[in-house]
């Protein structure tokens, strides 16, 4: 059976090549990990678009549920084509750039933080097998190219050369910087409860009872506390409302993205919809058991093994639980953003400093003790 | 290290073309970081010369005018206008009309604080009370088309009475919508009114003490949400309003302070339930005849002089004319409650925070076509 | 309070101010010394029994020989309102501010110099407020003549 991602991609390069009578085992070692490493890359950053572009027709389709109209609705079946003309829309729009921008750092910003917002899904696990690239410090790869966004952000602010793209670039790097410590700490909650960081291992760690071994029940209250400190605190890193300051469009117009247009505008929006999956995904995997449950892949009764899914179908219900997990929790924020109002710059760092981070430590003092005592 | 950092106060234009400054209000902040020293309010980029104009039309012809000034709220003006006038000439208005115009005027009460409600929430974040705010609205704007054919600018009391009587159908949808919007008042509050994060975004921010807000002389929500009890429905009674039976409402500092955002919001919710109130008593008690007295084609004014206040959804909305003997006013000066409200931004919005503005800005409601004229 | 026992009151304490008691009109109204416009005015907003606290208007009037400046004041403790008119001489417009005693003046005033050209002598910033700051001549005169362009932008009718 195939390790991870890469030994399948591999697998299947292999017997492909092999039909038409090539001999892929000749290929040196390195170059086959990385062709397989560039496909698996290639196939997440489709995925992200994929992502992306469903979610903003389902933002826009659970925005009108919620306000009481209708929503994107004509263009294909329940309006699901709307994104492929925005998108077409987009591409042939004029792409702007102020006179008084710096080019080149208006240019690199939204790189940067699409980069920031794309480079943790290599680490996220979709099943036991399905990982693209089985980091044994993933949880601190994901949280680092975080960071990388707040550089992007700060420069598209800067760039722009337009005081209330400046106000949304510092607002978001003081949002974001602090909203890390409390994210961290709940990190560590788990990692202190599992003894590890690779988010493989974390989620194999909740397999067990259903649903009853995923951390926040298994290591209730601490982890179920911090499952809120880091999914809080996840939302304000991915900049939605109430967290929605750095854009906050009544007061500071559109904050950092202010004088994008086009496609690099576009490219932010992608972003911000990377970033509120991989949220989503990490509290899935570090909480809420990953691909374990609510689907079962073994059911087992009176101690005995009565039924298990193979290899193939154990991967499919692996992402089936994973990617539902995950797009339940992104409608959570989808949710809270149609629903509140924003909070204000005083109580944004006065809730991650005053409330969250002491409550991170209070987990983390928590699950040690825990983990002591056990 | 960190002293000898060089920080400098900046001055940042909100507005003329922003989203939170309804319109085409500009506000000159001197901010320091996130926090303001000092606003300067900017306004005339809607001037239209109104009170001009008024010297050049005849005051049958500028009752349409009147519509454009606070445009959410038309009817209230043209009522204004219409009775500022007949006190001039003596016309004597039929009962139905004053009635039907109160209905009117009551009506678009309820669609410019809905209004209100909905771009205040927009301000504080919330994008759906902008959505549930203008469904209501809809149906009011409707049951507008229905009684005098225009959904924005209505034109509907007349001098002398109204342009068109209430037909059953319409009082019907009337009915319909009031007992709608009972149930949907509860709905606001849920969403908006009671959230945690809204009240603490506006209570205690904002703050206009009582004698303040009376020097600057702020009338409406903005007075009465520092707990001033002034209503010129009650204080100087007019048209059948002495017959009906409704509240001054104030605020009283329920989440915060006296006269802070959150009160003048409030105030602004209870005076929708009461203009629902005062729509259920008209329809109840319409009185029966003409609805359009008999008035002259070209209507001529000797030489006289009034100041009319009515209550507007702002404020109090004083005509003031001077009349010389023709068919046009010498003289029409408009008392907008708007550009008295907001005078007062610049004394109140000191030392906060840019989002504090948006809220104090919004709190206060101003609508520029009014502000201008 | 009727009209008529206001102006009682003033003429009793300010008997130089009041010129004329007009009420053949739909609002009758007290002509005022000009000069004494601020006396008057913190005298209504002071004495006990009046207390006019809140001035709801400004009205600069162009009558071609001489400008009106009305000032519509009310109390919002007793309800009675009041109608002051200050004439003033058509080449030398000129009064005295009444913004230190209601801060509502401000604007008012603002906006009657604007329009009507008339200054306010003591007003803290006496600026244009509707029209632009280089915008010439005052509309709401009788003997305004609307500008042909304005930065270039015609001003002729389609």
């Amino acid at each position: 059976m195939p390790g991870t991602l890469t030994d399948i991609i591999n697998y299947v390069i292999q017997t492909a090549l092999g039909v038409v009578g090539l001999d892929y085992a000749r290929v040196p070692e390195m170059l086959r990990i990385g062709a397989a490493m560039l496909i698996a890359c290639g196939a997440m950053l489709g995925y992200v678009a994929v992502v992306a572009l469903f979610f903003g027709w389902a933002e826009r389709r659970v925005a009108g549920r919620i306000q009481a109209r209708q929503g994107p609705n004509i263009v294909g079946p329940f309006g699901l084509l709307q994104l492929i003309a925005d998108a077409i829309k987009i591409l042939v729009k004029e792409d702007i750039i102020p006179q008084t921008a710096h080019r080149f750092l208006f240019r690199l910003a939204p790189i940067l933080v699409f980069m920031g917002a794309f480079a943790p899904f290599v680490v996220l696990p979709f099943s036991e097998t399905l990982v693209v690239s089985n980091l044994s410090l993933g949880v601190y790869y994901a949280l680092s190219f975080a960071a990388l966004e707040v550089v992007g952000v700060i420069m598209a602010g800067w760039a722009s050369n337009n005081k209330w793209s400046l106000y949304g670039g510092m607002r978001l790097a003081a949002q974001m910087m602090s909203y890390e410590i409390p994210m961290g700490l709940a990190v560590l909650t788990v990692a202190v409860l599992s003894g590890h960081l690779n988010l493989r291992t974390i989620v194999l760690d909740q397999q067990g009872y259903w649903i009853f071994s995923w951390n926040v029940f298994r290591g209730f209250p601490w982890a179920f506390l911090a499952m809120f400190v880091f999914y809080l605190a996840g939302l304000a890193g991915s900049k939605r409302t109430p967290f929605d300051l750095p854009e906050a469009e009544s007061e500071i117009v559109a904050g950092y993205h202010t004088e994008y247009s086009g496609m690099r505008f576009v490219i932010f929006y992608l972003s911000e919809y990377a970033t509120m999956y991989v949220v989503s995904a990490l509290t899935a995997v570090l909480f809420l058991g990953g691909w374990h449950g609510p689907i079962p892949h073994v059911l087992a009764w009176d101690g005995q093994v009565h039924w298990e899914a193979g290899p193939v179908l154990s991967a499919l219900i692996g992402m089936v639980n994973m990617i539902g997990k995950s797009f339940f929790l992104m409608f959570v924020m989808l949710w809270f953003r149609w629903t509140y109002p924003r909070v204000r710059v005083d109580q944004i760092v006065y809730l991650c400093m005053k409330v969250l981070v002491p409550l991170g430590i209070i987990c983390l003092m928590g699950a040690s003790a825990w983990a002591l005592v056990w | 290290m960190v002293q000898s950092l060089k920080t400098d106060e900046i001055l940042v234009n909100m507005g003329p073309q922003h989203p939170s400054t309804h319109g085409v209000l500009r506000c000159l902040l001197k901010t320091d970081g996130e926090w303001v020293r000092e606003v300067w309010p900017y306004i005339g980029y809607l001037h239209r010369c109104k009170e001009k104009i008024a010297e050049k039309v005849s005051y049958i012809q500028f009752m349409p005018y009147t519509d454009r000034l606070d445009y959410l709220a038309s009817a209230n003006n043209n009522l204004g206008w219409a009775m500022a006038v007949e006190r001039l000439t003596s016309i004597e208005v039929p009962e139905r009309a004053v009635w039907l115009r109160v209905l009117a005027a009551e009506l678009n009460r309820i669609a410019s604080h809905l209004l209100s409600y909905g771009t205040f929430g927009m301000e504080a974040g919330a994008f759906t009370p902008f959505f549930y705010g203008f469904r209501e609205r809809e149906t009011i704007v409707s049951i507008f088309d229905q009684l005098c054919g225009a959904r924005l600018t209505y034109h509907y009391a007349r001098i002398g009475g109204v342009m068109r009587d209430l037909s059953p159908e319409t009082a019907k949808a009337i009915r319909r919508f009031l007992d709608e919007m009972d149930r949907r008042w509860v709905e606001y509050n849920t969403l908006l009114s009671d959230n945690e994060i809204f009240v603490r975004r506006t209570a205690n921010v904002g703050v206009i003490p009582a004698d303040l807000a009376i020097a600057y002389g702020l009338t409406g929500p903005v007075l009465r949400g520092s707990g001033v009890a002034h209503d010129i429905r009650k204080a100087a009674p007019y048209a059948c309003y002495p017959k009906l039976d409704f509240k001054v409402c104030v605020g009283e500092g329920l989440k915060g302070t006296v006269g802070d955002c959150w009160d003048r919001y409030w105030v602004r919710m209870l005076e929708i339930r009461e203009s629902v109130k005062i729509c259920r008593q008209i329809l109840d008690g319409l009185p029966e005849g003409p609805y359009q007295a008999k008035v002259p084609r070209i209507l001529k004014v000797l030489a006289n002089e009034a100041y009319v206040r009515t209550e507007a959804p702002r404020g109090e909305l004083g005509f003031y004319i001077i009349s010389d003997g023709t068919d046009k006013p010498w003289r029409c000066r408009i008392r907008a409650p708007s550009f008295c409200n907001l005078s007062i931004l610049n004394r109140i919005a000191r030392n906060c925070l840019v989002a504090d503005v948006i809220m104090i800005l919004g709190s206060i409601d101003v609508v520029m076509g009014e502000v201008d004229r | 309070m009727e009209a008529k026992d206001i102006c009682e009151i003033l003429m009793r304490h300010l008997p130089d101010a009041v010129r004329e008691f007009c009420i053949d009109t739909a609002d009758p109204y007290l002509v005022i010394e000009p000069t004494c416009i601020s006396d008057v005015a913190a005298f209504l907003k002071n004495h006990p029994d009046l207390q006019f606290d809140m001035l709801q208007l400004i009205t600069g009037v162009d009558r071609c020989q001489s400008f009106e400046v009305v000032y519509h004041l009310t109390s919002l403790r007793f309800g009675h309102s009041v109608t002051l008119k200050a004439m003033i001489l058509h080449d030398r417009p000129r009064i005295a501010s009444i913004a230190d005693i209601y801060p509502a003046a401000d604007w008012h005033e603002r906006e009657t110099y604007d329009l009507l050209g008339i200054v306010f002598a003591g007003h803290p910033d006496l600026r244009r407020i509707l029209l632009p700051d280089d915008w010439e001549g005052h509309p709401l005169r009788k003997d305004y003549v609307a500008p042909e362009s304005y930065h270039g932008i015609s001003n002729a009718p389609q």
